[in-house]
């Protein structure tokens, strides 16, 4: 199922501004990478390249490869869709489709791509996908209800489902718990520990505990200065980041001493 | 009412002159600039009442003095003793011209909305969207002058072809002679209200929450099925809302029918052939010969018209309305 | 490449499941353009062999072709989901098309024909003297009388309007404000030939006064006026809360924080309010021929005896019904496109140099 993603010489612009400079990584499969660092690095840009949603917004360009197993995302000839399908991602706000009932939240994305599928194989995976989020016990009783009328914590669960269902390769986040209370916020993170054993997961986060929490690796990325593009300072074992990291700029930013 | 100052005085912590915790109306300036802008917003209320009312007096007037029937009679001798006038016919062309309008403006205008909201090249939407609104501006008069003397000799040829093709539904029956028709009339009401209908449509569509369409394309969705999944739900309200505010220009329009109709007391068979008339229409062109007691039957159709637009409207309001509490 | 055979293998076994491969078969980028081409190239051929007449048949045959060779193209080539897309994206841009023909013409048709007897003469003459199958005359007396006419209805409804938008934002609360605002909306619905017909009631028929311009100018002020009350009301409730508490709390009374802050803040977007009104009612002829009368003089009083009016003089040159008059009708429906449009720039102009900041982003 996971793969492995491994990212070289990547810059990302919007318009003429540079937003990241020459990142090059490797995300290993089956494990939860975290991006820390100070606002404006170009965390969540570098994220959206992941699975080329940064080419959506207005005048973003994308220079470089991103390896996903032997492929080339942005290689000639592939398929930005077919990319998405293969790379799923879960947004800073819970954006569930408001005039769906929680099951068609589930479904859009495989009645998208199926065309015509079974009804008793759609509530299959509507059911798998909503276990996999923790989140069927909580709604299985009210799916046709709409599922703007869940609270925060289960809207970003039944994001997680959706994005699940699908069976991606690869699952992104951004951010996904800054709009949610510290509750939901462990809910999703002993999800996310559970999502690891079958997808490579990326999280980006503005909170070091939580790095520490569910990751197993952390890259930390910093800018220059205002304009300037963000770069990758380091990448390591979570616990290496946390406790000895290699550059100062890490430690310094991780201690508190700016950022 | 001199209580200004002493009702000024009780907050004692008062250093600030301001009258805290009581109305501001106790000012002189203030009740007297209350007075004027209340004052506005009444008059809109009796002007409307007046419009009412006094398209009301008059219409009474003709129908008393009316021998045919004003709602089944295929006539307009209003001028004639006695006056013999009804309004199935403008009745007629005004409903069929403006649903034949709809029917041709409505997808079209979506379609440049969402052309301009979600297919455009940046640098193409922002002045397109610009010339659509000063499209909105050019005066009706001049809409019909062109449909007039380059429309009606540009569709001959059309008319030919589909009264060979279509002929036998009757509708689409077509003999030679000047496209003057209702059906005219459709398509160039159509021209006309497709400016207010797409700017409206497009600011409903540029409004659609972002988040949700990046929601469908991370899941992989085409561009057309974010469309459909995330902006064209969001919009369905605002796009009826549009319509109708559009079907409702439609329907009063005067100059540009009146300058390209070829008007007749009947209703045709063919949408195709001349003929045919609509209320305000026919208010405009028979006005000049008309005397006190056809000025009065005119009124009357023209009342018929009013109700007919603010029925039309007051939906669209109604729509908008639920709309805004939905997306609160 | 293992993409390519990925995605037969989804085709041809109809699975549910995602696709892992990232290739998907696309047409090449100049293949919209080839097949509009094409299309174009075809419809002008069938056009041609039988012989249909009009252009108009030409255009939309092209069309046709063009959606249906997309559509089957693409469903061949990248499969049903991108065969749709392409076909929503080729629809949306067809409309685009059929929109832009008749604006185009009409604009077209509008600037050649005026442009034959437009000259200075045809703008410092009236029509005295002059029969309807002669050329010469011109447009003075129209252009005094639209000037006029939309004077005066300015002068009427922009402070009422402006003062019942101060109301709806200022001081509104209750039943009386909701009833403004829905009767506002309704307003703006009245078709110009109905409040025309309202003041031909009242003013003429009732209480026996003669057409004038003063006539034509109510009927105009009763469209403009619910125009500049939205426009109004959307400015003065972009102006922040922040002004008016900040001037309420240094003791500055409501009305004088109204007219000393509120109004300043938002006068560029009031202003582009009004100006768009009056470009809307300066076109409005139908109340013109029930109030108006419409005149072939130059008559400088408006509240005696008929004027006539731009629009008005376009309808009237139109329905004489000869060459002379047609050029004529087309030079003025020029001259009143130009006023309008300068106008509407004019007002856009002020909008954007004095937008209230901070609005958006």
């Amino acid at each position: 199922m996971a793969k492995r993603i491994d990212v070289s010489g990547l810059n990302a612009y919007y318009g003429a501004h540079k937003a990241i400079d020459d990142i090059s990584m490797t995300v290993e499969p089956r494990s939860v990478t975290a991006f820390i660092g100070p606002s404006g690095c170009g965390k969540s840009t570098f994220l959206r390249t992941l699975n080329r949603m940064h080419e959506v917004t207005p005048g973003g360009r994308v220079e470089g490869k991103v390896m996903l197993d032997d492929e080339n995302l942005y290689g000639p000839g592939v398929d930005p869709v077919s990319v998405r399908r293969t790379v799923g991602m879960v947004f800073q706000r819970p954006n569930p489709f408001p005039t769906m009932s929680i099951f068609d939240n589930v479904a859009a994305g495989v009645r998208l791509n199926g065309g015509r599928v079974r009804k008793d194989e759609l509530d299959g995976i509507v059911e798998k996908s909503l276990k996999g989020a923790n989140l069927w016990n909580e709604v299985k009783d009210r799916l046709n209800k709409p599922g703007a009328g869940l609270s925060g914590g289960q809207q970003q669960r039944l994001c997680i489902a959706r994005a699940i269902a699908v069976e991606p390769q690869v699952l992104l986040m951004d951010e996904p718990c800054s709009a949610l209370d510290p509750i939901s916020t462990l809910a999703i993170e002993d999800l996310i520990g559970e999502l690891k054993e079958r997808f490579t997961i990326v999280i980006v986060t503005h909170n070091m505990q939580q790095a520490a929490r569910v990751s197993d690796r952390t890259a930390f990325f910093n800018l220059a200065g205002v304009g300037q593009p963000g770069k990758l300072v380091e990448i390591d074992d979570t616990e290496r980041i946390f406790s000895n990291p290699s550059v100062q700029a890490t430690e310094d930013y991780i201690s508190g001493r700016f950022g | 009412m001199d209580i200004t100052p002493a009702t000024a005085a009780p907050p004692p912590l008062g250093a600030a002159p301001a009258p805290a915790g009581q109305k501001a109306t106790t000012r002189p300036g203030d009740r007297i600039f209350l007075a004027l802008s209340r004052g506005s917003g009444i008059l809109l209320l009796v002007i409307m009442a007046a419009i009412a009312v006094f398209l009301t007096v008059r219409a009474t007037n003709a129908l008393s003095h009316n021998e045919g029937n004003f709602f089944t009679t295929f006539e307009w001798s209003a001028n004639s003793t006695p006056p013999v006038f009804g309004i199935a016919v403008l009745a007629f062309g005004t409903v069929v011209s403006s649903l034949i309008a709809m029917l041709i403006a409505v997808p079209v205008a979506i379609g440049i909305a969402l052309f301009i909201s979600h297919y455009a090249p940046r640098k193409l939407s922002t002045p397109l969207s610009y010339v659509i609104d000063l499209l909105a501006a050019v005066p009706s008069i001049v809409y019909g002058l062109w449909g007039a003397l380059f429309l009606v000799p540009h569709l001959g040829g059309l008319y030919s072809w589909l009264n060979d093709y279509f002929g036998w539904t009757g509708i689409f029956e077509y003999h030679d002679g000047a496209a003057r028709s209702l059906f005219t009339i459709g398509i160039l009401l159509a021209i006309m209200i497709l400016p207010i209908v797409t700017s409206v449509s497009r600011e409903v569509f540029l409004q659609a929450p972002k988040m949700h369409e990046e929601a469908a394309l991370a899941l992989g969705a085409t561009r057309w099925e974010v469309i459909r999944m995330s902006v064209l739900p969001f919009g369905r309200s605002g796009v009826i809302s549009a319509s109708m505010l559009g079907l409702g220009r439609a329907l009063g329009e005067t100059m540009a029918v009146a300058t390209v109709l070829s008007p007749s007391f009947e209703i045709g068979k063919s949408l195709l052939d001349p003929g045919g008339g609509t209320f305000a229409q026919n208010i405009a062109s028979s006005f000049k010969e008309s005397g006190e007691i056809g000025k009065d039957a005119l009124i009357a159709s023209g009342l018929v018209l009013f109700v007919l637009t603010l029925l039309v409207n007051g939906a669209a309001r109604l729509i908008i309305a639920r709309r805004k509490e939905y997306t609160a | 490449m293992s993409g390519v055979t990925m995605n037969e293998q989804l085709v041809a076994d109809g699975a549910p499941q995602a696709v892992s491969g990232l290739y998907q078969p696309r047409l090449p980028r100049w293949a919209p353009a080839a097949l509009a081409l094409g299309a174009a190239v075809v419809a002008i051929a069938i056009g041609l062999g039988a012989g249909l007449g009009s252009r108009v048949q030409w255009g939309l045959l092209a069309g046709v072709l063009y959606v249906a060779a997309t559509f089957v193209v693409a469903a061949r080539v990248e499969g049903r989901r991108q065969a749709k897309d392409r076909l929503a994206t080729s629809l949306v841009w067809v409309c685009f098309l059929i929109a832009v023909v008749p604006l185009v013409s009409l604009m077209w048709e509008t600037i050649a024909r005026g442009i034959k007897v437009l000259d200075g003469n045809f703008l410092s003459h009236s029509m005295a003297g002059v029969l309807t199958i002669q050329p010469g005359g011109g447009v003075y007396h129209a252009i005094i009388g639209t000037l006029e006419q939309v004077g005066i209805a300015t002068v009427i409804a922009a402070p009422i309007g402006l003062l019942t938008a101060i109301y709806l934002v200022e001081y509104g609360r209750g039943r009386l404000a909701k009833a403004v605002t829905f009767f506002v909306d309704v307003m703006t619905g009245i078709p110009s030939i109905v409040a025309g017909l309202f003041v031909l009631s009242f003013w003429i028929l009732m209480m026996d006064n003669g057409y004038s311009g003063f006539a034509g100018s109510m009927a105009l002020a009763i469209l403009m006026m619910p125009v500049v009350v939205r426009s109004t009301e959307e400015m003065l409730k972009l102006v922040p809360n922040e002004l008016r508490e900040a001037s309420l709390a240094l003791g500055v009374p409501k009305w004088r924080t109204i007219l000393k802050v509120v109004l300043p803040t938002a006068i560029g977007g009031i202003a582009t309010g009004v100006m768009l009104a009056v470009a809307r009612i300066a076109g409005e002829s139908a109340p013109i021929v029930l109030l108006v009368f419409g005149s072939q003089l130059i008559n400088n009083n408006p509240f005696e005896g008929a004027q006539s009016s731009l629009p008005y003089y376009i309808y009237e040159q139109w329905a004489a019904g000869n060459e002379a008059s047609y050029d004529r009708a087309w030079a003025a429906a020029l001259v009143l496109i130009a006023f309008v449009m300068i106008l509407n720039l004019v007002a856009r102009g002020i909008a954007r140099w004095k937008a209230p900041r901070g609005g958006r982003s």
